[in-house]
């Protein structure tokens, strides 16, 4: 599982916000795009791409789309 | 006696999902009311506790039936083996919030075949082997889902309880000339494990929707149902009964 991949497929989650403002430290309950059903999004992708699991606990979890990875790299 | 058209002295009720929320609340309702009861549900552990909570009638002993209702031959077995019923509560099911987007086939395949083909499957069977007797009563549980609403995230689920609405229209209208009424009660959330997948900061963000202020309890949806099994409703066929505290109104 690569970061640059995961940071890609958290970003095509998002419709509005540019391509460039994701990286592993962004916070991304600060976007004006981000609602519950974006991170609704987030935990179907993780199962589709990834094969894992994740609840919306686990998105409470992390501020940041790296901590998001390393929760879900655990799970891996 | 009293007056107490609600009664379900004499009535003996098949329940789906029995050792669910939902199911098992029901059982515990009915037999209160007077009814035997025959709980099925694939959960052997819940399944026995839930028998275990019953309330001792007159009629006979409760019973518990072990049957996954997706797979043919349980679900013929556990027709075969039950008595003739006057009440028929068709209510195991499952719900995942897939956005359409993330949809695959083999999820709305078992989804399908829990919440509808299963119903549909179960239904037929006991109609077709006569179990339900002249002036028995089926009930479905419907949701508000897909019949009243929709909401993101929710089109399979959403899609199942359409059709189950469909599907008990139809019924009650071939099977009303024969003394057979079918109905459904349509739930909003209901306190049980099936929504235990919301956290608890989108549940109070979602009980604002709700003019009443708050979820439904088990017992809430289980009277409802009762009603609908007892002679109190004798003229009530066809129908969906949104039980949802508001929540639909705006
Ligand atoms: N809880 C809610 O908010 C809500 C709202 C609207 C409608 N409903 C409907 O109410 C019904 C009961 O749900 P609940 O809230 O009690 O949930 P629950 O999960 O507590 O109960 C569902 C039961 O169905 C059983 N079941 C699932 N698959 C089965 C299978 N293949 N064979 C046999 N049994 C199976 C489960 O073991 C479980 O005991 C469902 O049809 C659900 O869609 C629930």
């Amino acid at each position: 599982m690569e970061l640059k991949d995961f940071v890609q497929n958290f970003a095509n989650q998002f419709d509005e916000t540019d391509a460039e403002m994701f990286t592993p430290e962004t916070k991304f309950r600060d976007f004006e795009e981000w609602s519950s059903i974006i991170g609704l999004s987030i935990i179907l992708m993780v199962d589709e791409e990834y094969g894992i699991t994740i609840d919306a606990d686990d998105m409470k979890q992390a501020e940041t789309i790296g901590e998001l990875f390393n929760i879900v790299q655990a799970k891996a | 006696m009293e007056y107490n058209p609600y009664s379900l002295e004499g009535k003996t009720i098949l329940v789906t999902g029995g050792a669910g929320g939902i199911g098992s609340e029901v059982g515990r309702v009915c037999s209160k009311l007077g009814a035997r009861i025959v709980l099925t549900d694939n959960r052997e552990d819940a399944l026995q506790s839930a028998l275990s909570s019953l309330v001792k009638v007159d009629g006979g002993e409760h019973l518990a039936v072990n049957a996954d209702l997706t797979n043919a031959d349980e679900l013929n077995a556990l027709v075969d083996q039950i008595p003739e019923i006057d009440g028929f509560v068709c209510n195991a099911g499952v719900m995942k919030l897939v956005l359409t987007q993330f949809i695959t086939e083999e999820e709305l395949t078992r989804i399908q075949s829990i919440n509808l083909n299963a119903p549909i499957l179960l239904t037929k069977a006991l109609l077709k082997k006569k179990k339900i007797r002249k002036g028995g009563s089926i009930v479905f549980t419907a949701s508000a889902a897909g019949v009243f609403r929709v909401s993101m995230g929710n089109a399979i689920y959403a899609t199942t309880k359409c059709g189950i609405d469909a599907f008990m229209r139809t019924v009650a209208l071939e099977y009303g000339p024969k003394g057979i009424r079918c109905n459904s009660v349509n739930p909003g959330m209901v306190e049980t494990a099936l929504i235990g997948t919301f956290t608890e900061e989108q549940k109070e963000k979602e009980k604002l929707n709700y003019p009443l202020r708050r979820f439904a309890q088990p017992e809430d949806i289980a009277q409802g149902i009762a009603f609908l099994l007892s002679d109190a409703s004798s003229f009530v066929t066809g129908t969906a009964l949104k039980i949802d505290g508001g929540m639909t109104l705006s």
